[in-house]
């Protein structure tokens, strides 16, 4: 007797979905994990803060009262916000820059040399988080202090 | 042709998936030799004033390089955001629409970029 698909008995297979969006809290994340989504992350806020970026680029080049006004911003504030706001984002942009190039530079590392077992993922994930993360907040104290 | 699959497949060739793959990768080096010049030239001795600072990219050599950096940064992030919305957004339409919005966001900033080394 030949029997449907359908009226087979289903096999338990075992199922392997991501994580749902609920469970980021109480998921603990290796380093070379958080490394691989902060990368993610620090991309997108540098997309977004793009023209922020160039306005910088540009004020500061153009010309001496342009690069006057490019330093009022940071200390009298602009378009309604505190001069300490501004060098917030430049901050973020600061970390940012950092973060996703340390992390771009242990990519290439491993695409180059195949090293990608997991002591080395996790040492090169703690070194690119670490120094990332000291010359940022080096280089924040320099702008807030 | 035995080289044109698997891991001995022509890198320089069209439509093997690879291209995106390595030009995020090249273009990231560029930005970083980019970032290096950056770095040891504000480094140099003296005071960080305008002077200094719009000397820098005043070298036709500097213009050069933050040119190549601009269309690398461009290509590097519209691979890059195009992978951010491939994951996480499924309705093709949505995506097609933030594609759309990627590339004016890059292309518009690209050419701002462009516009302020060759007025300096």
């Amino acid at each position: 007797m030949v029997t449907s698909l359908k009226e087979q008995p289903l096999k338990r297979q075992p199922v392997y979905r991501n994580i749902h969006i609920t469970q980021l809290t109480s998921y603990r994340l290796p380093p070379a994990g958080w490394v691989s989504i902060l990368h993610r992350i620090s991309g997108a806020a540098m997309f977004l803060l793009l023209p922020f970026a160039i306005w910088m680029f540009d004020t500061s080049l153009t010309s001496e009262i342009s690069y006057d006004e490019f330093r009022s911003v940071f200390a009298a504030g602009a378009i309604g916000l505190p001069g300490w706001f501004w060098k917030l984002v430049a901050f973020a942009l600061i970390w940012a820059y950092l973060l996703h190039f340390c992390a771009g530079l242990r990519h290439l590392w491993m695409d180059a040399t195949h090293a990608v077992d997991q002591r080395f993922g996790h040492i090169s994930a703690l070194v690119a988080i670490g120094l990332s993360s000291v010359v940022a907040l080096a280089l924040g104290a320099k702008l807030f202090l | 042709m035995s080289t044109s699959f698997g891991s001995r497949r022509l890198v320089v060739g069209a439509h093997y998936g690879l291209f995106d793959w390595l030009a995020q990768r090249v273009t990231s080096l560029l930005m970083a030799l980019f970032t290096l010049a950056v770095i040891v030239q504000v480094l140099m001795p003296g005071a960080l004033d305008y002077y200094k600072w719009s000397a820098i990219f005043s070298h036709q050599w500097m213009k050069v390089l933050t040119f190549v950096t601009i269309v690398s940064l461009l290509y590097h992030v519209w691979v890059g955001m195009r992978d951010i919305w491939m994951d996480y957004v499924k309705p093709m339409m949505i995506r097609l629409a933030l594609d759309i919005f990627t590339l004016a966001w890059l292309v518009g900033c690209a050419g701002w970029a462009i516009q302020v080394i060759w007025r300096l």
